[in-house]
């Protein structure tokens, strides 16, 4: 029953750096840049949803929506004024301003936030857990301590938090899928990642392409950032750095630049995260990610999903 | 008037001077070739043209509207149409991906059908390889998907850049003669090749460019004749 419970654990985690890996990703695929401010918009939406949750005028939707639009203009306006003038200098020009981002991010929050962590109250607070199996009874879903008179325990709990990350991951890596496959705008997105110059030349605003691919990117991480604090509940200014790097090891461990390769990549992360922590060591689970990532990369350099370029001349 | 008329343009890499003033005009229905020697600008003079680099001084007129200042997604919806050096297909994309994106800029769906329909004619292999990713085709094949693409974008004008490079003695005659059918149905076409002494059979006039200079022009025929142009060019 562990098991099941840390496979789950492990997938739910896993969905949320896949949400966050899919931003790293799409970014790199289409302005072939690392944007390693991405784990700091997670941070500042976690903010976002946190002010507005303890708001009292704030019902929870809205708070939801607010924080998804902050994420979402914060995005696009980075790329605005850090990125996009310097489109043409060398990558590490562009890196570097990244990790400026990133520090300029974190170091606003601590002036405006101070640096003690903020207790988040979780979305799904007060719902009952999403599954509890008792022995001798089977599960039931969605029930307060049903057994509590007759003292009984759930041999297996699987938290609302847990289920509601599956769940919204899943759907929105499906509506991403889909978007990217069937609309012309998803079409114009691949283009750019494959040859930025010859989609202009069909009639591709590769600025515009490259701000919507922004503003996606951080409308999930924002959709991470509400999920994780919800798990795990605690915001901090550097809240965002390490599930930002998990998520980018995540993305390489995929395959960068492509899609399927950042959700199975954040996917295995996760349970391998979890996995090691239960079965291995809580504290060695980090270094064990980290050298499964290396691992990976000596035996398949392009990553899981990584493009096999074959391209004739 | 001249369907494009290029005056006095100037280009610049950093500090080199690509192209030093060059000036020329494509009628309505011609076919006209720019040949020269590897360097000479013959790639950056569509570039510009297209808008994918940024003119320094000088114009480029297409149907009286001035080009150098228009961002370069908005050309092809002008009606200019361009098949870049080394086909850039998008190798991850299925033929028929390709081309749908070839017409990105068009509403209608049934035109868009129609221009399908049209192209899978000219291209009958393409229709066969509709849905394999472009990168598993051939050269002269991807040369076929390249221009079948800037077809779908309902040209009236087509740059060509380099259609016969690296292809097969077979196929270079299969695709000049492409371009020749292109041309009579009705689009103008501006070619740029290193092989002169095809592009020189087809054209109307040609244009010699050197080291960022038009060195000499005139009739396609006259110039073949030409002893500076047989020497340089046509290697007799």
């Amino acid at each position: 029953m562990s098991f099941i419970s840390n496979l789950l654990n492990g997938i739910s985690l896993g969905s949320i750096y896949a949400l966050i890996a899919l931003g790293y990703t799409m970014v790199y695929g289409i302005a072939k840049m690392l944007n390693f401010a991405h784990g700091d918009i997670i941070m500042v939406g976690g903010y976002a949803a946190f002010i507005t949750m303890t708001a009292n005028w704030c019902p929870l939707w809205l708070s939801m929506v607010i924080t998804v639009t902050v994420c979402t203009v914060l995005g696009v306006v980075i790329e605005k004024v850090a990125y996009k003038p310097l489109r043409s200098s060398p990558p590490l020009a562009v890196l570097i301003t990244a990790i400026g981002v990133s520090y300029l991010l974190q170091n606003i929050a601590l002036l405006t936030q101070t640096a003690n962590p903020k207790t988040f109250t979780s979305i799904a607070a007060g719902a009952p857990p999403f599954l509890q199996v008792f022995s001798g009874k089977g599960a039931v879903f969605f029930q307060t301590n049903p057994y509590t008179e007759e003292g009984l325990k759930p041999s297996l709990t699987i938290s609302m938090e847990t289920f509601l990350a599956i769940v919204v991951s899943v759907a929105i890596m499906v509506a991403l899928t889909l978007f990217i496959n069937k609309t012309k705008a998803g079409r114009a997105m691949m283009a750019c990642s494959e040859d930025r110059g010859a989609a202009q030349l069909m009639g591709i605003n590769v600025n515009g392409t490259i701000s919507l691919t922004f503003a996606i990117g951080s409308a999930l991480a924002a959709v991470a950032a509400v999920l994780m604090c919800s798990a795990y509940p605690q915001i901090s200014p550097y809240t965002g750095s390490m599930p930002g790097i998990k998520a980018f090891v995540a993305a390489v461990f995929g395959g960068i630049g492509s899609i399927p390769g950042a959700m199975i990549g954040g996917v295995l992360l996760g349970v391998i995260e979890i996995l090691s922590k239960f079965y291995i060591s809580s504290q060695l689970s980090d270094a064990i990610v980290f050298m499964v990532l290396i691992v990976v990369l000596i035996v398949r350099p392009t990553g899981i999903m990584g493009k096999k370029i074959s391209e004739k001349v | 008037m001249a369907l494009l008329e290029i005056k006095d343009l100037e280009v610049y890499y950093g500090a080199i001077n690509a192209l030093k003033g060059i000036s020329f005009d494509v009628e309505q229905g011609e076919i006209i070739a720019l040949i020269g020697a590897n360097g000479a600008g013959k790639t950056t003079t569509l570039h510009t043209i297209s808008g994918l680099i940024p003119a320094k001084h000088g114009s480029v007129k297409f149907n009286g509207k001035e080009l150098t200042k228009t961002p370069a997604h908005k050309i092809v919806s002008m009606g200019m149409a361009h098949v870049p050096e080394g086909r850039r297909v998008f190798a991850q994309l299925s033929v028929l991906e390709n081309l749908t994106l070839g017409a990105y800029t068009r509403k209608d769906k049934k035109e868009i059908n129609d221009s399908l329909e049209r192209v899978y004619e000219r291209f009958p292999r393409l229709k066969e390889r509709r849905t394999q990713a472009a990168g598993t085709l051939s050269g002269g094949e991807q040369q076929m998907l390249a221009m079948g693409r800037a077809l779908m974008s309902k040209p009236s004008i087509i740059l060509m850049d380099e259609p016969s490079m690296g292809l097969s003695p077979l196929y270079v005659n299969e695709i000049f003669d492409i371009i020749c059918e292109i041309n009579k149905s009705g689009t103008t076409v501006l070619l740029v090749e290193q092989n002169a002494k095809k592009a020189l059979s087809i054209a109307t006039r040609a244009y010699v460019l050197e080291t960022g200079k038009i060195t000499l022009s005139g009739d396609a025929h006259e110039l073949m004749d030409n002893d500076e142009v047989k020497k340089a060019y046509l290697g007799e």
